[in-house]
């Protein structure tokens, strides 16, 4: 019995992933969920555990390529499959053995059936037979060149040195990265070709003598964050309403439990009282927990709170799900591992998927509010500014309070001031006037 | 600065290191009255004494032998074999022992083993050997071996000032036939560095010794077909300049590995693999290799010349990588 290891699904919305890096070669031993490859798509960058146990006996997808989710990336054998797959032919088999010699399609295959699984390894066959050499091969990562795109003129067809250079020649002059002097001032910067998997984020560029300017390929996630922001902003109408907050009185509730928390083994932050907040202003209005199918609304049964973390180069949303279902220590535990997991790039596919609203905390770096664009399909995101002491009119008296300015970005074609409104008093309330009991 | 021959500079280079350090002295056999089989050493023995240019029975293993117990009481003794291939006599004395005495208790043998190796000439499989690659497999040993006079002086200068033992092949064919400028100068060249003979940017081919001329004349040849092809010198063969041949590479992105000795575990093929592993990325074809048949040297002239890699080989191997 083989196992096919197909590219997950990031998420719902996601329809391709990138292979990293593969964590095992052909021929390894390999147990069922020791880490197997590293993956990159639009929502996580993530280690992706083998679903089965045996030996990794195809790699049918090579590191950099970007192929559809559902898509074979490998194939897991049994100890048996070793045999029959490893010494190509023992002899000339005049006989039909009998037991079936290419395994029958394991497991209830998943959505993608024939034209996936078909499509893709005759394309990555389609790049193993351009005759190339290492030298070949190295310029072409260097140049993001695709080989199956320059004709060869070598014996048997083999692209050449001189092949891939004068490819590289030709290209548009912007194309060439950041070597050499710039171009004499063209029009518009042409679409870098399929990047390498290079982060250049993050670390100054540097310029040579006379160069104004360095183009550097982004990353899997940058493009992604690029083209999901620009989409969200084409799919929903924004509005965004600002709410003023007092936090003085979840203040005094983590003085007074924080070190009861921190024996438990968890530090009682801000997160989980606005968490627990939103939780039951998302119960007592549906339509922030929801979506837009078409003409259709799309109400979610479960709270699924997206808590949004920055990276070093980049963003992700993990989920903490049903999240209506956990008790503040249970919120504080889930939010603390899923922003660790996150940092060190070890989420997996389902700590990403399903979410149904989100909380973002611009304020962590200082901005007093913001205006925090939607994670589609989801039609409401909540931004949390700096939680400052500020002078505050109480009983016609100026008292000082810890207050933050809680932004709701809603989706207006699904709500409408008043209830992004209501939805935010229900808020302000609940962090204002928190239940003791529940902490 | 005189033009001379390969032999010739080898004789000054020797003649000047024994007159600069009175340590230095010559052993082996027929080398006093006689001058030695090829006369190398003709006229040290009227020059420096019979105590300092000592003639010895038909024993190679007794002259290596006696060479490093001198150089362990402080003598910088040149032994001469009269046929490198006899060197093979010597194979335990100079492999385990002088080689690894530094190692095991810090006692450096400052000899130079020196004989002509090579063949071209007729010499037969007795008197025809390349035996670099027995050499090069043991750690503790130089080995070099220069394709001109001037080399073959500073070579032989720089071997004889060297603490440790260097195996200092003489290629025969060169002897006479080779001649160039040798300043009258104290001069060395530094064991350890390859030289570019004529620099070129579609091949590199990497030889050393006679084969270098070979190369060389290949290389005019494919001149002529807008082929430029880059040879490199050797010089030394053990420690390799592999910074040197990696250069190289990485501006051709093809290389022949040319010598003169049988194909099989020869030196060519160590370099060929730290080409390979070193400079992988610059590769746009396989290395190659060009040796020697895998059979003892014939006698024969037609069979030698059918033996050994000619102009016309390096030409087709040449050709094959630039249409690759």
């Amino acid at each position: 019995m083989s196992t096919d290891v197909v590219m997950p699904q990031m998420g719902e919305s996601i329809a391709e992933g990138t292979v990293v890096r593969w964590l095992r070669k052909v021929g390894d031993e390999i147990d069922r969920d020791e880490p197997l490859f590293e993956i990159s798509t639009d929502k996580v960058d993530a280690e992706i555990p083998s679903p089965a146990a045996g030996i990794l006996t195809a790699i049918k997808v090579h590191e950099g390529e970007t192929v559809p989710i559902n898509s074979v990336v490998a194939v897991i054998g049994g100890a048996d499959d070793v045999a029959t797959a490893a010494p190509p032919a023992e002899a000339a088999p005049v006989i039909p053995a009998p037991t079936p010699p290419a395994a029958p399609p394991a497991a209830p295959a998943p959505p993608a059936p024939n034209s996936l699984a078909a499509a893709d390894p005759s394309a990555t066959a389609a790049v193993e037979r351009v005759r190339s050499s290492p030298l070949v091969r190295r310029l072409a990562r260097e140049h993001g060149v695709d080989l199956s795109q320059v004709t060869g003129s070598g014996s048997g067809g083999r692209v050449t040195k001189q092949d891939i250079l004068t490819h590289i020649d030709r290209r548009p002059a912007a194309a060439s990265s950041a070597a050499g002097p710039p171009p004499p001032s063209v029009a518009p910067a042409a679409p870098i070709g399929p990047p390498p998997v290079v982060s250049a984020e993050g670390t100054a560029p540097t310029f040579d003598a006379g160069q104004s300017s360095v183009a550097v390929p982004m990353t899997v996630m940058r493009r992604r964050i690029a083209e999901h922001m620009v989409a969200s902003r084409r799919t929903s109408a924004h509005v965004h309403s600002i709410f003023e907050v007092d936090f003085s009185r979840v203040q005094q509730l983590r003085k007074a439990h924080g070190a009861r928390y921190e024996q438990a083994g968890t530090k009682l932050t801000l997160m989980p009282f606005i968490a627990k907040a939103v939780i039951d202003a998302l119960r007592a209005m549906p339509i922030v927990n929801a979506s837009v199918d078409g003409d259709r609304v799309v109400y979610k049964r479960d709270i699924n709170l997206g808590v949004a973390v920055a990276l070093e180069s980049g963003l992700i949303v993990p989920v903490v799900k049903q999240a209506d279902e956990k008790n503040l220590l249970g919120l504080s535990r889930a939010i603390a591992d899923l922003a660790g997991r996150a940092r060190a790039r070890q989420l997996v596919p389902a700590d990403v998927q399903d979410g149904t609203f989100t909380i973002t905390n611009p304020g962590g770096f200082g901005a007093v509010f913001g205006l925090p664009i939607i994670n589609q399909p989801q039609v409401a995101i909540l931004g949390v500014g700096s939680l400052e002491k500020r002078p505050v009119v109480v009983n016609d008296a100026i008292a000082i309070r810890s207050i933050a300015y809680l932004t709701l970005g809603f989706d207006h074609r699904l709500i409408d001031g008043v209830v992004a409104d209501q939805f935010m008093g229900h808020v302000k309330r609940g962090l204002e006037q928190f239940e003791e009991s529940i902490v | 600065m005189a033009e001379m021959t390969y032999l010739e500079a080898i004789r000054q280079g020797l003649a000047e290191e024994m007159a600069r350090d009175e340590r230095v002295y010559a052993i082996g056999e027929d080398i006093g009255a006689y001058g030695g089989a090829f006369k190398v050493t003709e006229g040290l023995l009227e020059r420096f004494g019979a105590e300092r240019v000592i003639g010895t029975p038909i024993s190679e293993t007794a002259i290596i032998g006696a060479a490093i117990g001198s150089a362990y009481l402080g003598m910088r003794p040149v032994a001469e074999l009269q046929f490198i291939d006899f060197v093979a006599c010597c194979f335990n004395i100079l492999t385990n022992f002088a080689a690894k005495s530094r190692y095991r208790w810090g006692a450096g043998v400052p000899m130079v083993v020196r004989g002509p190796c090579g063949g071209g000439v007729s010499g037969g499989p007795f008197h025809s050997a390349n035996p670099e690659a027995h050499f090069l497999h043991t750690p503790g040993l130089k080995i070099v071996e220069p394709s001109t006079a001037y080399d073959a002086k500073g070579l032989i200068k720089a071997a004889i000032r060297d603490d440790d033992p260097v195996l200092f092949l003489e290629h025969k064919f060169l002897y006479r036939r080779v001649k160039d400028e040798v300043p009258d100068a104290d001069y060395v060249v530094p064991i350890g560095q390859a030289v570019v003979r004529r620099p070129g940017d579609d091949v590199t081919v990497v030889t050393f010794g006679a084969m270098t001329y070979t190369a060389l004349e290949a290389a005019e040849q494919l001149a002529q077909r807008d082929v430029e092809v880059e040879v490199i010198d050797l010089r030394t063969l053990s420690p390799l300049d592999h910074e040197t041949v990696l250069q190289s590479v990485a501006k051709t992105n093809k290389v022949v590995v040319l010598h003169e000795a049988q194909r099989t575990g020869g030196i060519g093929a160590e370099i060929a693999a730290a080409i390979t592993e070193r400079g992988f990325e610059h590769l746009d074809a396989p290395p190659v290799r060009l040796a020697s048949l895998d059979t003892p040297v014939p006698y024969n002239p037609g069979l030698e010349a059918a033996f050994r890699p000619g102009v016309e080989q390096i030409v087709a191997a040449v050709g094959q990588l630039v249409e690759y």
